[in-house]
């Protein structure tokens, strides 16, 4: 096991700059997840750890050691692919023996690491089969049998549930997360999707562009995002930005966002944001959560007003609500009790002790 | 409503399904009559071998039914099997047919894993310019490669022409080019995942190319090795140019050199002969098509 370190790591295809100097340390055990839309350059960023692209510009190290020029083959990493790429003609004992019959381990440590790693996923009945025998699920369990037989110092998985279905997904991940629990491997996990970043990672990467947008623990990256990319990405349905401006109040602060709608500013809040010019564009971001029903919505810091919901989304536990103000597109998550009905007026409230203020123009959050 | 929805749905998939198998079965009923026709072109000529092949040379002059034995023998099969001579060419045909699969296989292989995986500047030209050289009909190369051969056998000594080895030189020319571009089509196939896994495991390129793409392309192996050994056992060209003693002759010269003498055609043991010789290619076909299934990728990946 060991650490995995990035310094100002660059990818660059012809004239395309698919990573643009990337800073990531990553300490012993930790389970990193680098998220982020197709092409932001995680994938990429992933693959030059494993060896599997050059580096451009910039070092990686594992373990201390500067790795750049070191075969994937000796940088004593496994990797879990999206599409499990089992080898066909091998059973599954024999898929996840290769690395190590190709090291000329011991037969007994062979079978012995093979046992435990099965028994480990529950594949045990499937030793003797051949993959194409096997589920999707099966197939991905055995692909991690593959990286955890090796006992290597990092393990990389590349988007390794996307190819499988909602459920299973789900499963899978709390296998990978129970896994890890066990093992204690560093991990470096790709995925788009968002959901599997917060519920697997100890830290997230947000990747945006071929940069990093933010790092943090998942709790953090959604009560206290960075930019507006991060506050958008992180979290589902995403975030609400409506444009706003903010403006002097009789002694204290409120955001105006149309001719009718102003907010008056949270004590704390409006302390924070008292130096920020009463001419800059700003975008006031609220979470889906933080806009509900006046019923629900109680208290000093929660603010009412009007709208006429167009979409109604019943979840069972929740209800969301999609509505226009200001001229742009919101979400509120109302209880479910509530007789919300597309076209009829309903009263919602906010909370602005959880409202973010972001710069329109920088799109950083103030 | 549900009840409604299964009366409507019922119908309107019944008569999609029946207009589909109406096209299948009229589908079914071309290829079996494509196929029929076929069947009879490709096998009258090996029925009327095999009929020629059991008559007595007097039966065979006479004017009687073509198709039809009306005292069988075996004289042909004995007069050629007890005859040194056409062993010798059986013989010589097999050691070059075997030994040019073999040399095919070791270069083609390689090239084509090379040519497919670990991409070099120049390699999609050169694999490219190897399909190109396919293209050129060998009947074009025989003479410069005579020449070529006689030439070098003076300037070294070496003795080339009229010398069945030579055949095991000449025919890689013909079989290389098509080997390897079948093995990069083969390898092509195979998801870059697969041999990245490998690299991972530790592999070197070369145990990515033994343990994992030659097995996963055994099919494409094998179709390249018929092709390999069919070019070879049935090539007829180069063996009438390049060797005329009796004792370098291969199979298919060798018939036509020795049962030919000058406007007397032995048909008999002409006929005997192609039958025997097109025994080989026949059980090898055979034998391999068991192997000769694709799909062995089958649960690599997704899929």
């Amino acid at each position: 096991m060991a650490e995995v370190s990035l310094r100002k790591v660059v990818k660059r295809y012809d004239d395309v700059e698919a990573v643009r100097g990337i800073d990531l340390d990553i300490p012993d055990h930790e389970f990193v997840v680098l998220v982020g839309p197709s092409g932001c350059g995680k994938s990429t960023t992933l693959r030059m750890i494993a060896g599997l692209e050059d580096i451009s510009d910039g070092e990686i190290l594992i373990g201390g050691d500067v790795v750049n020029d070191v075969p994937p083959k000796d940088r004593d990493i496994a990797m879990v692919f999206q599409n499990y790429a089992l080898y066909p003609h091998m059973t599954v004992a024999e898929n996840m023996s290769f690395g190590l019959r190709l090291k000329r381990y011991p037969k007994a440590e062979i079978k012995q690491r093979v046992t435990e790693a099965a028994r480990m996923l529950d594949i045990t009945d499937l030793i003797d089969r051949k993959p194409k025998q096997l589920s999707g699920g099966q197939r991905q369990r055995v692909a991690m049998g593959r990286a955890i037989v090796r006992n290597p110092k990092v393990f990389l998985f590349d988007e390794p549930l996307s190819n499988l279905d909602a459920k299973l997904r789900v499963q899978m991940r709390i296998e990978i997360k129970k896994v890890h629990q066990k093992v204690r491997t560093t991990t470096v996990y790709v995925t788009h999707d968002q959901v599997e970043a917060m519920t697997l990672a100890d830290r997230v990467v947000v990747m945006n562009h071929g940069r990093i947008e933010q790092i943090g623990p998942p709790n953090e990256l959604y009560h206290r995002p960075a930019t507006k990319f991060v506050a958008g990405f992180i979290g589902s349905p995403a975030m609400n930005f409506i444009p706003c401006r903010i403006e002097d109040a009789g002694g204290t602060l409120q955001v105006r966002i149309s001719d009718t709608i102003a907010f008056p500013l949270p004590r704390e809040h409006a302390a924070r944001y008292g130096g920020t010019s009463r001419d800059t564009k700003l975008l006031l971001g609220l979470r889906p959560e933080h806009i509900v029903d006046a019923q629900s919505g109680q208290g000093p810091s929660f603010q009412t007003f009007n709208a006429t919901p167009d979409v109604i989304e019943p979840m069972g536990m929740e209800t969301f609500v999609y509505f226009p103000i200001a001229g742009v597109q919101l979400c509120g998550r109302i209880n479910p009790g509530i007789d919300a009905r597309a076209g009829v007026p309903l009263r919602l409230a906010v909370d602005l002790n959880h409202m973010h203020l972001l710069n329109e123009a920088t799109g950083q959050v103030l | 409503m549900s009840t409604i929805a299964i009366d409507k749905a019922g119908p309107s998939r019944k008569t999609k399904y029946g207009s589909i198998s109406r096209d299948r079965a009229w589908a079914l009923r071309w290829s079996y009559f494509f196929l029929i026709i076929f069947t009879i072109v490709s096998l009258v000529p090996p029925i009327y071998m095999l009929i020629t092949s059991l008559k007595s040379s007097t039966e065979i002059s006479a004017a009687t039914n073509p198709w039809w034995v009306f005292h069988p023998t075996l004289e042909n099969y004995i007069a050629l099997l007890s005859s040194n001579q056409f062993l010798t060419f059986f013989w010589n045909s097999a050691l070059v047919s075997v030994l040019v699969v073999i040399i095919t296989m070791l270069i083609s292989v390689p090239a084509a894993f090379a040519l497919s995986r670990m991409r070099f500047w120049g390699s999609a030209t050169i694999a490219t310019g190897i399909f190109l050289t396919y293209l050129i009909p060998d009947t074009l190369l025989f003479l410069p490669l005579f020449k070529m051969f006689a030439t070098f056998s003076d300037w070294t000594g070496i003795p080339l022409i009229n010398r069945w080895y030579v055949l095991v030189i000449v025919y890689p020319t013909l079989t290389v080019p098509f080997c390897t571009w079948i093995m990069i089509g083969y390898f092509a196939s195979i998801p870059k995942e697969l041999d990245e896994a490998a690299i991972i495991d530790g592999a070197s390129w070369f145990q990515t190319l033994t343990r994992i793409f030659i097995p996963v392309a055994l099919p494409g192996l094998i179709a390249a090795t018929i092709f390999a050994f069919t070019v070879s056992w049935a090539q007829f060209l180069y063996p009438m140019v390049f060797t005329t003693s009796t004792d370098q002759l291969v199979m298919p010269a060798g018939i036509i050199t020795t049962l030919i003498k000058g406007d007397v055609f032995n048909w008999g043991q002409i006929m005997t002969g192609a039958l025997l010789g097109a025994a080989p290619p026949l059980i090898i076909y055979a034998f391999l098509m068991d192997y000769y299934i694709s799909g062995l990728t089958a649960g690599a990946t997704k899929g």
